[in-house]
C-alpha cells in the first residue's frame, strides 16, 4: 500500500503539507495566458519554475506547451532580474514573435524585490517592444495563494491591459471563465451560441491545448481570445465572471476600467450552476431561453430521476478548487448524493461559508477544509475514519481509492493518467450529463465486480 | 540558422560542415524555451528513488507539488519516496525566516514515517530569505538520532548539473557511515541507475549470474542502509555519468575505489558492461559466466529483433535527452535496428560527449546542445526524420510533425536497459514509426 503511512487519527499540524492540493501560482498564469492568441507566456525566475509548469501541463493536456523563461542565475538574484527580463524581451520578440509576451513572476523574482511592473514599463521606452507588439505583466508570488490566485491574477492582467471603452456599446457579453479545460471552454460558446448571444470568451484554450493533428506543428495554434476581442469587452454591455477565485479580480478590475457591470456566477458545473448561467445569459443578452436548451435540461433532470437508485444516499469525497468543487457539491447534494468530505489547498475565506451554506441542511455530517494543511493525506486520513462510496478529484487522489477500494472520478486538475477531459466537456447541462454518467460508471463497475456471484445484475 | 537566437549558433554544429567544438555546460540564454530545468530538479531527480528516506521540499509549494511521484524508479520495499512532503512556505515565512517551520516539519514527519534518513533540499528563495537550513538539519539530527542532510539546491544556482554534483555531496555524507561492514569479494555498487520500470533489478540479476555482489545501488531501489556501506565495495560501476561521475570520482579519491563508465542500453553497451566487471575482476570463472550470459541472451535476442530491423531498415532518428551520454548508447542501438541517427542533442552533455557523438555519427548529422523547440522541429524537418527519441516535453511535438516517439526519460514504462530493454526499445520504436495512424494525418 503506498499510503500505508496514513493513520486515521487526524493530527494537528502547522508547519506540514502532506500530498498537497494545489500547486503554484506561475502554473495558473500560464494556462491562462495560453488561451490569448499569439501569445507567448513568460516566466520570470529560475529555468526550472518554467520546464516544471510547462510539464505539468503538457502532462495534463498531452499538447506541447511553449512558454519561455528568464533563466535566472546567481547573479540575477544578488542584482535582481532586470537585465535578464530585458535580454529576454530582445530575444522573444525576434526569434519566436509573438504577438503578446505574458510575464508572470515566481517566488525568487518576487523576493528579491523584482518590480514587473517597472522593467515592463522601462522596456517599453527603451523601445523594446515592436510595433504592434504588447507584454503584459502579473505578480504571481508562489508563496501567495495557489495555481487558482496565478490564473486570476494573469486575467486581471488582460483586461487591464486590453479593453478599451469607446463610445460605441457592442451588442455582446463578455464571458470570463475560471479555470475550466478546452473542451469546457468550446461548450461555454455552444452554450452562448445556443442562446444567440454573442460573446467574448477570455480566457480561450480551445483550439489551443486540443489542436488536431495535422502534421504540422504551430507555435501559436489558431485558437485563443484575440486582441481585437480583448479590446472590444471595454464595449460589451455586461461580464459574467465564472468562479469567483478565478474571476472576480478581473471582473471588478473591467468594471472599473470601462464601466461594463458584471455579474458573479459559479463555474456551470452541474444544474443549478448552469440554471444560474443560462438565467445570467437571457438576462444580459436579453434572450429568451431556447427550447433546445431547455430540453438539454430536461435530458440531464431524465437521467438522474432513472438512475436516483443508485446515487441515493452515496457518500462522497471531493477535492481540487474552490471553483470547481464548489458547484459540484451543490449538483451532488440535487442528485441526493452525500459529499462528506471536501478539501481545497486553495485559500480563501469565503469558501466555508460558501460549503456551509450548501451542506449544513442536507450533509450536517459533512467535513470541510481549505488552505493550509487541507491536503490529500488530511482527506485520506477522514476517509480512513469512515469511508467513502466514490471519490470525486484529479489523479492524485488515485492512491486513495485503490487503497481504499473505492471507485474513482477523475475530475479537475491535473489528470495525468485518462482521456477525455480535453474533448467532453463537464460545464452545462450536458457536461452534467457527462459528470453522472462517469459518476454512474465507477459506481457500477465496482458493483458489478464485487458483489455476490448470486447477486450480478443484467439490467441496471 | 538565422531563425535562431545569434548566441546559440555555437551549441549547433553539423557534422562535417562545421569544425569548431561545441559550446555546451553554458546556463541557457534568456528569453529561450528551454527544454532544461534547474539545480533543484537536478538534485530531486538524483536522489528521489532512495525510498526509504524523508525527502523533505523546503520552500513554496510549487517545487514538491511537481516533483510529487514522478519518476517511475520502482522501489521493492519502502514507498516513503513517492509522496510530497512541503513546509508550503508562506509570505510570513518569506518575511520572517522558515527555520522553526522547517524543524517543526521535520520531527513531525520523522515521527510518522519513521524514516531511515532525511533529505531536505533548499529552493529557490530559501537562501534569498536566509533560513539556515544546514543548522536546522544538524539540530535535527541531534535531536532524532538519524542523519538529516541539507541539499543546498537553491533552482537558480548553476544548471541542472550543478543539481546533480549536490546531490552526490549528500549521497556522499552517507557512503562511509557504516563502519562495521565487510564486503564480500567481487562487490560493486551501481551508480546512475534509476531502477525505471525495474531496470536495475535486471542489471543486478544479470551481475548476480556472474558472481558479482552488489552492494549499494545509487539511487535506483536505493536505501540509506546500503548507501553508507557503499565506501566497501570493490568497484563503482557507473552510468549515466552526466549525474554520477563527480560522486565516483570523489570515491576514488577517498576511498580508493575504482570506477568505470558503462551504459546499459544496446547490445555492444549492455556486453561491455558485464565484459569489463569481469576484467577488473581479472577473473577467468566470472568472464566465463559472462560470455555464456551474454550468449544466451544474444541468440534470444537477435532472431526477435529481426522482424524490426527488417521494418525500420533506413529510417532517421532524432535524439534529444537529458544526458550526452545516452545519447551515445542510443546511436549504436539505433544503428542496431538499421536506423540512421540525424539530429542528436542534450541537455547537459559536455565537450567530451558531444566529440564522441561527432565521431560516431555521419555527415550531416546534427547536434545541439539545450536545443528548444523552434530548432528541433527545424532539425527534424530539415533532416525528414521519423523518429524522436526524447522526453515529456518533445512527446507532443514530435506527434504534431507526424513523428514516431519513444520516450527514453523519466516516463518510460518498458524497461530499456540489458538485453530484454533492447527487445523492449526496438517494439516501441516499431510501434510508434510504422503506426498506421500516420495514415490518417493529413
Amino acid at each position: 500500500m503506498l499510503l500505508r503511512h496514513t493513520t486515521d487519527k487526524v493530527k494537528e499540524r502547522n508547519a506540514l503539507t502532506v500530498n498537497p492540493a494545489k500547486t503554484c501560482q506561475p502554473v495558473g498564469a500560464m494556462y491562462a495566458a495560453l488561451g490569448v492568441h499569439g501569445c507567448l507566456p513568460h516566466s520570470h525566475g529560475s529555468q526550472g519554475c518554467c520546464s516544471y509548469h510547462r510539464t505539468a501541463l503538457t502532462r495534463h493536456y498531452k499538447e506541447p506547451v511553449m512558454a519561455s523563461t528568464s533563466s535566472f542565475t546567481e547573479g540575477a538574484s544578488v542584482f535582481g532580474g532586470q537585465a535578464n527580463l530585458m535580454t529576454a524581451i530582445d530575444n522573444i520578440f525576434k526569434i519566436y514573435e509573438p504577438e503578446i509576451v505574458a510575464v508572470h513572476s515566481t517566488c525568487l523574482s518576487e523576493t528579491i524585490g523584482d518590480d514587473l511592473g517597472q522593467i515592463v514599463s522601462k522596456a517599453y521606452t527603451d523601445g523594446k517592444v515592436p510595433e504592434g507588439k504588447h507584454i503584459i505583466q502579473a505578480a504571481t508570488p508562489s508563496y501567495v495563494g495557489s495555481h487558482v490566485t496565478g490564473y486570476a491574477n494573469m486575467l486581471e492582467a488582460f483586461v487591464k491591459y486590453f479593453p478599451e471603452k469607446t463610445d460605441e456599446k457592442k451588442r455582446q457579453v463578455n464571458l470570463l471563465s475560471g479555470w475550466v479545460e478546452p473542451s469546457d471552454m468550446r461548450e461555454l460558446k455552444r452554450i452562448a451560441g445556443q442562446m444567440k448571444v454573442k460573446s467574448v470568451l477570455l480566457p480561450d484554450t480551445s483550439d489551443v491545448l486540443d489542436t488536431p493533428m495535422t502534421g504540422s506543428y504551430s507555435m501559436y495554434p489558431k485558437g485563443g481570445t484575440t486582441v481585437a476581442e480583448m479590446v472590444s469587452m471595454g464595449d460589451s454591455m455586461s461580464t459574467i465572471a465564472m468562479g469567483e477565485w478565478a474571476t472576480k479580480k478581473a471582473a471588478i478590475a473591467l468594471d472599473n476600467k470601462c464601466k461594463v457591470p458584471f455579474e458573479q456566477i459559479d463555474i456551470p458545473v452541474g444544474l443549478r450552476a448552469t440554471d444560474r448561467f443560462i438565467q445570467a445569459l437571457s438576462k444580459a443578452g436579453k434572450v429568451s431561453v431556447p427550447e433546445e436548451v431547455t430540453a438539454e435540461r430536461g435530458r440531464l433532470v431524465d437521467l438522474i430521476t432513472d438512475m436516483h437508485q443508485y446515487l441515493y444516499g452515496k457518500r462522497v469525497a471531493v477535492y481540487g478548487d474552490p471553483d470547481n468543487i464548489l458547484p459540484l457539491i451543490e449538483f451532488l447534494i440535487d442528485m441526493d448524493m452525500k459529499p462528506v468530505y471536501i478539501v481545497s489547498g486553495t485559500p480563501g475565506k469565503a469558501f466555508s461559508k460558501k460549503a456551509e451554506a450548501l451542506l449544513s441542511e442536507r450533509v450536517p455530517e459533512a467535513k470541510f477544509k481549505n488552505g493550509p494543511q487541507a491536503d490529500m493525506f488530511l482527506m485520506h486520513q477522514w476517509i480512513k475514519e469512515e469511508g467513502v462510496d466514490l471519490i470525486i478529484g484529479n489523479t492524485y487522489g488515485k492512491y486513495i481509492a485503490r487503497d481504499e477500494q473505492t471507485p474513482f472520478v477523475r475530475m479537475g486538475f491535473p489528470i495525468l493518467d485518462r482521456q477525455g477531459h480535453n474533448y467532453f466537456p463537464t460545464v452545462g447541462y450536458m457536461g452534467g450529463i457527462r459528470i453522472v454518467e462517469k459518476i454512474l460508471d465507477a459506481i457500477m463497475d465496482k458493483i458489478d465486480a464485487t458483489c455476490d456471484e448470486v447477486k450480478v445484475e443484467l439490467q441496471m | 540558422m538565422d531563425a535562431f537566437i545569434n548566441d546559440r549558433q555555437n551549441s549547433i554544429l553539423t557534422k562535417g560542415k562545421d569544425n569548431a567544438a561545441i559550446a555546451c555546460g553554458k546556463a541557457s540564454v534568456a528569453g529561450s524555451v528551454s527544454q532544461r530545468a534547474c539545480v533543484f530538479c537536478g538534485s530531486r531527480v538524483v536522489l528521489y528513488p532512495i525510498a526509504d528516506a524523508l525527502h523533505l521540499i523546503h520552500g513554496p509549494v510549487g517545487c514538491a507539488a511537481y516533483t510529487w511521484d514522478i519518476r517511475g524508479s520502482l522501489s521493492s520495499g519502502p514507498q516513503i519516496h513517492r509522496l510530497s512532503f512541503t513546509t508550503d512556505l508562506k509570505e510570513k515565512e518569506v518575511v520572517f525566516g522558515g527555520e522553526e517551520r522547517l524543524y517543526k516539519a521535520l520531527i513531525s514527519l520523522i515521527d510518522t514515517y519513521k524514516p531511515k534518513g532525511a533529505f531536505v533540499y533548499a529552493t529557490c528563495i530559501v537562501g534569498v530569505i536566509g533560513d539556515d537550513v544546514e543548522a536546522v538539519c544538524r539540530r535535527v539530527t541531534r535531536e532524532k538520532g538519524i542523519d538529516v542532510i541539507p541539499v543546498m539546491s537553491e533552482g537558480f544556482n548553476g544548471t541542472k548539473k550543478d543539481g546533480y554534483k549536490i546531490a552526490c555531496g549528500a549521497l556522499s555524507k552517507l557512503i562511509g557511515t557504516d563502519t562495521s561492514f565487510e564486503a564480500p569479494e567481487h562487490s560493486i555498487n551501481i551508480l546512475g541507475d534509476f531502477n525505471l520500470a525495474g531496470e536495475l533489478w535486471m542489471l543486478a540479476e544479470y551481475y548476480k549470474k556472474m558472481g558479482v555482489n552488489l552492494v549499494a545501488a545509487m539511487t535506483g531501489d536505493g536505501r540509506v542502509d546500503d548507501i553508507r556501506k557503499a565506501h566497501k565495495a570493490q568497484l563503482n560501476v557507473v552510468q549515466c555519468s552526466g549525474s554520477m561521475i563527480g560522486l565516483a570520482k570523489e570515491m576514488k579519491e577517498k576511498y580508493g575505489i575504482p570506477f568505470m563508465k558503462v551504459s546499459y542500453f544496446g547490445i555492444e553497451d549492455m556486453s561491455d558492461a558485464l565484459y569489463e566487471v569481469a576484467k577488473f575482476f581479472k577473473s577467468e570463472e566470472m568472464m566465463e559466466k559472462a560470455r555464456k550470459l551474454v550468449t544466451e541472451e544474444i541468440s534470444k535476442l537477435l532472431p526477435q529483433l529481426a522482424q524490426y530491423r527488417e521494418k525500420l531498415e533506413g529510417k532517421k532518428a532524432a535524439i534529444y535527452v537529458g544526458g550526452a551520454f545516452k545519447a551515445i548508447s542510443l546511436v549504436k542501438a539505433l544503428r542496431l535496428l538499421g536506423m540512421k541517427t540525424v539530429v542528436v542533442g542534450s541537455q547537459t552533455g559536455n565537450v567530451d560527449d558531444y566529440n564522441l557523438l561527432k565521431d560516431m555519427c555521419d555527415d550531416g548529422t546534427i547536434i545541439c546542445d539545450d536545443s528548444n523547440p523552434n530548432e528541433l522541429s527545424e532539425f527534424v524537418k530539415q533532416t525528414g526524420a521519423d523518429l524522436f527519441i526524447g522526453g515529456v516535453k518533445e512527446r507532443p511535438i514530435a506527434y504534431k510533425l507526424g513523428l514516431g516517439f519513444c520516450d527514453h526519460n523519466h516516463e518510460r514504462k518498458e524497461a530499456l536497459a540489458g538485453y530484454e530493454g533492447m527487445l523492449n526499445f526496438a517494439k516501441e520504436v516499431y510501434a510508434s514509426v510504422c503506426s498506421p495512424v500516420w495514415q490518417f494525418m493529413k
